[in-house]
């Protein structure tokens, strides 16, 4: 059913239909109206089968979920910018335990100084964790992506924690039309959630032991192996989607003009002005296209040597930056690219919810292209710092 | 022990294991155990030596009362609350200290026993001050020095903490009390929201005793009412352990090396007279002395 809706609640939405057992968030902006549309479906007895929790903290709200997961529960927080780094602990803690926790991140700069408004700096900090990260351009991608976090998270060849990264504000405000799923549809394509292993008195058995140098490491490892496992469960979810919805979203890479020389890469909303941009310059004979990058944990790196491995100039568009060094795609691209020789121009750009606006993105793409544009940020003020 | 023990790594004596499988034995092995960072976690959940013959996680160091609360929720949303109540064994340092979700898991009342394993300071990395370490105790961060004799602070009131926030039931044992502490769980077992049980635990490497010394340095700090035994329900005083003769302090702490620089050290006697008034207004708060 297409209805105009909100990008959190297009979330929320899609939560409640793939029946979790414990909800457990603390507001933050602009998170919180994603946990408070599912405060409202708890309230009106919505949600079946369900606790909603009111948490006293992010760190707490991510802790219970790690109690709740372990015990055989489905479960589902949302969370961002300062919230998502109070969780960091418990989220590498959940998963080094292996639980297929389900977390929204409606992406939000750090502090400081204090911003509620959007880039991607949050879910970066969260990018060694073991926590699938997958960035969506629309509302309605948001919406899909619910079921097919919970269905990849919870397959046995994976079992790691799941982050639905979407842009703070420009997704979760946006009023978007999106054809919201009927519950048999979402019933039919994600199973009930039944762990191997789980908290029972029927069968004891011990989650979150120590482990010395002799076996930390075989741990560890078993981790890379999920990640890489996830590679082809995602892809496989991904096409079982798109025939489920009718709705092809790509697999962890879409590809627009790939017949092109030159290209440029980004995640999240960004896409969707990107689109327009890149159409104008062909217009105008460039030869560039672009690709949109949907997952980031695990890293498409083999999918993306194969698509840019020719390229003659890569632009990458980071809206998050590892301080000291440069743009975080910037840095993931260049390893994956390693051995190969496109030039790569790193940009920096919207930090903070800085805007720039569709001719200055032409601008500053259509000169790099030409050679007349390198890397750095783009789109701050220049001026002039007081070094006492 | 069917419910905890096989191959566990505590040192002899260790009051904490006495604890554990009299609360487990007391519930007879119907729950799950959620358990922060700590001695009894390193002891008991070492890959490939799993000593717990019930349903166990340990997560952090700092979430334990909200991974608890987790278990109880995710119990109940599945409605499997039958299978058994959710316990919670942490140390003094999570509890009184890092723990703050345990005021969440009080506030919203899950429905998990709490018990805290009160052995005075962090033991599993080697003996520095918590909140519940007591006045003059020397530990590694609380030193004694040539103008600080151990800790200078006084002992978080954890239970005036837990009654505050109206949990249903609220105790104090000891190890030395395999009785008391099963009857109080069993209590508890039987009243639903967050329930509170702080258990005083001999630690012969931290307090400087000897194995064989557990039984009698644990009784002394109950004889000389520094650890007060007492129970609540609903805020309302239940039950005392009274005292016929109660004993100067001296007679505790001279048993344990945590304490000794309070006797060789000219300014130790202030301390000492100080820990005594503690003890003596712990007496008057809780009726503790028997009329001769
Ligand atoms: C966030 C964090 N900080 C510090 C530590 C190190 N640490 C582990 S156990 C512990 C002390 C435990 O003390 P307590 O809770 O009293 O338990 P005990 O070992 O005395 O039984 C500390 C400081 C940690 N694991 N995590
Ligand atoms: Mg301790």
């Amino acid at each position: 059913m297409k209805k105009v809706v909100r990008g959190f609640y297009s979330v929320a939405y899609a939560v409640k239909l793939c029946r979790p057992n414990v909800v457990c968030a603390y507001p933050i902006t602009p998170q919180t109206e994603i946990v408070e549309n599912l405060a409202e479906m708890y309230a009106n007895g919505e949600l079946e089968n369900c606790r909603y929790i009111t948490a006293e903290s992010e760190f707490a709200a991510a802790s219970i979920l790690v109690g709740a997961s372990a015990a055989g529960a489905r479960t589902f927080t949302a969370t961002c910018s300062q919230g998502l780094i109070l969780m960091s602990e418990v989220l590498f803690n959940a998963a080094g335990m292996r639980l297929p926790i389900v977390v929204a991140n409606p992406n939000r700069a750090l502090s400081a100084p204090l911003s509620i408004w959007n880039d991607l700096q949050d879910s970066m900090v969260l990018r060694d964790a073991g926590i699938i990260q997958v960035y969506v351009e629309s509302n309605q991608e948001a919406h899909d992506m619910i079921p097919q976090a919970y269905k990849i998270a919870e397959d046995k060849r994976v079992m790691l924690p799941f982050m639905v990264c979407l842009d703070g504000f420009k997704l979760t405000h946006a009023h978007e039309p999106v054809d919201l799923l009927e519950q048999s549809l979402v019933d039919e394509f994600l199973p009930p959630y039944r762990p191997e292993v789980y908290l029972t008195t029927k069968k004891p058995v011990a989650f979150g032991c120590y482990a010395p140098p002799n076996i930390y490491m075989e741990f560890r490892v078993a981790m890379q192996r999920a990640m890489e496992r996830a590679q082809g469960v995602i892809e496989k979810v991904f096409r079982e989607w798109a025939e489920f919805s009718r709705r092809d979203w790509g697999g962890h890479l879409e590809i627009v003009y790939p017949e092109s020389r030159n290209f440029v890469i980004a995640m999240g909303s960004l896409v969707g002005l990107l689109r327009k941009v890149v159409g104008e310059l062909r217009k105008e004979g460039l030869s560039i296209g672009l690709v949109k990058l949907r997952t980031f944990r695990p890293f498409p790196f083999e999918d993306l040597r194969r698509v840019l491995g020719n390229a003659e100039k890569i632009i990458v568009i980071d809206r998050s930056v590892s301080l000291g060094y440069e743009g975080n795609l910037s840095i993931e691209l260049k390893s994956a690219l390693y051995g190969l020789s496109p030039e790569i121009i790193s940009m920096i750009l919207c930090l903070g919810g800085r805007d720039i606006s569709k001719e200055n993105l032409e601008k500053i793409l259509r000169n790099a292209v030409l050679g007349k544009e390198g890397s750095g940020f783009k789109g701050y003020i220049e001026f002039e710092e007081v070094v006492p | 022990m069917r419910f905890f023990g096989r191959g566990h790594g505590a040192c002899p004596g260790c009051g904490l294991t006495i604890a554990v499988r009299n609360v487990l034995e007391a519930l007879e092995g119907k729950c799950f155990v959620a358990n922060p960072t700590g001695c009894l976690e390193i002891i008991s959940s070492q890959y490939g030596k799993n000593a717990w013959g019930v349903p166990y996680i340990h997560s952090l160091f700092d979430n334990v009362a909200a991974v608890a609360s987790g278990i109880s929720e995710a119990l109940k949303a599945m409605g499997r609350e039958d299978e058994g109540k959710v316990v919670v064994f942490a140390g003094d340092g999570a509890t009184a200290d890092i723990g703050l979700t345990l005021h969440g898991m009080f506030d919203r009342n899950h429905d998990v026993i709490y018990i805290c394993l009160d052995n005075e300071a962090y033991q599993n990395t080697g003996h520095q001050q918590s909140a519940l370490t007591p006045l003059g105790e020397a530990t590694t961060t609380t030193p004694v020095g040539k103008i600080m004799l151990g800790k200078m602070g006084r002992k978080k009131d954890m239970i005036a903490i837990a009654l505050a926030h109206g949990s249903p039931y609220v105790a104090t044992s000891s190890a030395v009390l395999p009785a008391d502490i099963r009857r109080k769980v069993k209590k508890a077992a039987g009243i639903v929201g967050a329930k509170y049980i702080q258990i005083h635990c001999p630690c012969v490497t931290g307090w400087g005793i000897d194995g064989k010394e557990v039984v009698k340095v644990g009784n002394l700090a109950i004889e000389t009412a520094l650890y007060p035994i007492v129970e609540f329900e609903n805020g309302k005083l239940l039950t005392v352990r009274k005292l016929k003769d109660r004993k100067p302090v001296e007679e505790y702490l001279k048993l344990q090396r945590r304490f000794r620089h309070l006797f060789t050290n000219p300014e130790g006697k202030k301390i000492i007279a100080e820990i005594q008034r503690i003890a003596d207004a712990n007496a008057l708060k809780y009726n503790i002395d028997l009329k001769k």
